[in-house]
């Protein structure tokens, strides 16, 4: 029995250090950023209002729950303020984006999937190896080579392909190229993964019973790599949607994205409480498709039973 | 009962006269024509020539990384010959892609779809043959009655058992009613019952169906069981080509001797070489011995005579009137198997020979028991000279 508890205490232990670390680190910021969005912008240090007073007793409770409200949700959600475009805009980037990474990505993970083991440590090197570099220094990087007289423009004029230079820097496809470039190792990792652990022998098999190559690819390779194609494409979508570096540094000022409406009302407007109510829709944007995915795993599995 | 016993008559007369391969005015089916297939260095398959005929069961047997497997793939269109042609009713087979050949595989690993329910699994095949639906339909569920799985067509491959998932691969090889159905281990999964049961149901279905079957084994118990004929390999190379009984009664060289069942092999000199008999004196006794084979030797050639411990009679007494094929020696150990002994004998020279007797009864007046002085013997036409 000793034993027993002793081994049930080590195993709360073990769940319990990501639980604390989960409440520390996520929960509770989490609903601090959700009070301040049913705040009041003052002018005052901290810039919102209610604040919690405890040395008022129960009448300082309710005074400060009866000063919150959902009003900056409404201000947020009116269609006259742009951020429900903003949304919107971010959701079309963040899709499209995926879709991009998705074809980018596949041919990679196959061709590093197929190649011979001695060398696919080394290709996997490679695909991770931009981390070294900062994220911020390789977008930077990113305006030399789109700008009027960047590496781009200059090159293809050497060439004699173009005679006015594109302009491509400060538009949505500098977004999209950044997105893509930047993101690339979250799709090409899972997808080597799941293509990785295939069978050769079912393509064999495949083969043998009279499906050409092609053939084959879509009826066994691909379904059999959509847990890799599933997990790409979420590590992928769910940062790009609240992106804000890469629309700031590569977007025009057309390109509307939440992250950057965020960062403007937080800046530029001084808004904290209004910017909190964004930042907390946001959240529900990204958990409600995450949910729905899971309980759809949830079912196959229960129905693989 | 009348049905079953008029399949059984049919069977019997088809198994009994079939011997395509001893006549002369049949074309082989498959034709394997000096074919070599190398990965580099290594020589997988050495300059291998070999005819299989229609409805023929035919057995590939050696040890791992004898090449039998490589030969099967070369068939499939998995690997290329390097040298070599191999034609498959009578069409040269280079350059045919294994989508394209009509052969069906039976995988080691069954390689089914995992995400593909038994049906769907079965129905793969056809749907690439442009059949329509109803077709597809009828065909997959006359193969899941065949192999009797009918309630399990929606399960998926993981949600079944071993045997069951054997099932479904062949269902799955067989379905396109392939010219040649190869099968790679078919059973090495199975625990040795389902695998005894599995064989004889093999054998039915090869007979229903027609088919030619082409198995690969490394079990000699399977293939002596399946197989019309028994190609043993060696290191790339067929060692011999025989229906099974002559590969066990007669092998062609001691390899094939060893590898197949037990076997005694007595080392000694040529005596008399005649036409139908030949006499051999070996240091092991002082007995010669006496073999009811003519052999292309001469008298002074070395020899070996290679006898199955069940081919070896055991006794406390020394036979009357017997002063050749006899042994002197003591016994060193017993195996009880239950239906049989085995008796390992220790000869003067050290050389241990094993016999095995029936238990042919429950009491015996005095048991044949450890280190007893025994005598053991053998018919001339019991034993086969290897040169």
């Amino acid at each position: 029995m000793a034993m027993a508890g002793e081994k049930g205490r080590g195993r709360w232990f073990v769940i319990a250090v990501p639980y604390l670390w989960l409440l520390a680190l996520f929960l509770a910021p989490f609903l601090i950023v959700f009070k301040i969005s049913l705040s009041q912008d003052v002018v005052a240090q901290p810039p919102y209002a209610p604040i919690l007073d405890l040395s008022q007793g129960w009448a300082g409770f309710t005074e400060f729950l009866s000063g919150l409200s959902f009003a900056n949700y409404g201000y947020v959600l009116d269609f006259s303020n742009e951020f429900l475009e903003a949304y919107g805009s971010s959701l079309v980037i963040a899709s499209i984006s995926t879709v991009l990474l998705l074809l980018a990505g596949y041919p990679i993970a196959y061709a590093m999937a197929r190649a011979p083991r001695s060398i696919q440590p080394t290709l996997l090197m490679l695909v991770i190896l931009p981390f070294w570099t900062s994220f911020l220094i390789r977008v930077y990087a990113w305006i030399g080579i789109l700008s009027q007289e960047g590496l781009l423009n200059q090159g293809l004029r050497a060439l004699g392909i173009i005679d006015q230079p594109l302009e491509i820097l400060n538009t949505n496809l500098a977004v999209y190229i950044g997105i893509v470039y930047s993101y690339l190792p979250f799709m090409v990792l899972p997808l080597y993964a799941a293509l990785e652990k295939l069978d050769l022998t079912l393509l064999e098999a495949a083969a043998d019973l009279g499906c050409p190559p092609a053939k084959a690819f879509w009826t066994i390779t691909f379904p059999l790599s959509l847990p890799g194609v599933a997990a790409g494409a979420l590590l992928c979508f769910i940062p790009a949607v609240g992106e804000f570096v890469i629309p700031d540094l590569l977007g025009g000022s057309d390109t509307l994205m939440i992250g950057k409406s965020l960062w403007t009302e937080f800046t530029v407007n001084r808004s904290w409480t209004v910017s909190s109510a964004v930042a907390v829709l946001l959240l529900l944007v990204l958990v409600i498709p995450i949910v729905i995915y899971q309980n759809i795993q949830q079912r196959e599995l229960e129905a693989g039973k | 009962m009348a049905a079953d016993k008029a399949r059984k008559e049919t069977i019997g007369a088809v198994r009994r006269s079939f011997a395509p391969w001893t006549d002369p005015t049949k074309t082989p089916l498959i034709r394997f024509e000096n074919v070599v297939k190398r990965f580099g260095d290594f020589t997988a398959v050495d300059h291998v020539s070999l005819d299989i005929y229609e409805r023929e069961f035919f057995a590939l047997l050696g040890p791992s990384g004898c090449g039998k497997t490589t030969l099967m793939r070369m068939l499939a269109g998995f690997e290329e010959p390097s040298e070599g042609r191999l034609t498959l009713a009578g069409e040269d087979l280079a350059g045919v892609p294994p989508y394209r050949r009509p052969v069906n595989m039976m995988f080691q690993s069954y390689a089914l779809f995992p995400h593909m329910n038994v049906q769907d699994n079965i129905a793969f095949g056809l749907k690439q043959d442009k059949m329509s639906k109803g077709e597809i339909d009828a065909r997959v569920e006359e193969m899941l009655k065949l192999v009797k799985l009918e309630k399990f067509a929606k399960r998926k491959p993981h949600q079944l058992s071993g045997g069951q998932r054997q099932r479904v691969a062949l269902a799955r090889s067989l379905a396109k009613r392939p010219k040649v159905l190869l099968l790679d281990e078919p059973l090495g999964a199975l625990d040795k019952k389902l695998r005894e049961e599995t064989q004889f149901e093999l054998m039915d279905l090869q007979m229903d169906l027609g088919m030619t079957f082409l198995i690969v084994t490394h079990d000699q118990e399977e293939a002596m069981t399946v197989a019309d004929r028994i190609a043993v390999m060696n290191q790339g190379v067929l060692v011999q080509v025989a229906p099974p009984s002559v590969i066990y009664e007669q092998p062609a060289t001691r390899y094939v001797a060893d590898f197949i069942g037990e076997v005694n092999l007595i080392e000694g000199t040529i005596t008399t070489a005649g036409h139908d008999e030949t006499h051999i004196s070996s240091p092991v006794t002082r007995f010669p011995l006496v073999v009811a084979q003519g052999v292309d030797c001469k008298a002074g050639d070395k020899a070996c005579i290679a006898i199955r411990p069940e081919k070896l009679r055991i006794a406390l007494e020394p036979p009357a009137d017997q002063t050749e094929n006899l042994f002197e020696g003591e016994i060193w150990d017993i195996g009880y198997l239950g239906d049989l002994s085995i008796y390992h004998v220790e000869l003067a020279c050290g050389q241990r020979i094993k016999v095995s007797q029936p238990n042919l009864s429950r009491m015996v007046a005095r048991p044949i028991s450890w280190d007893d002085k025994v005598w053991v013997t053998f018919a001339p036409h019991a034993g086969v000279v290897l040169t």
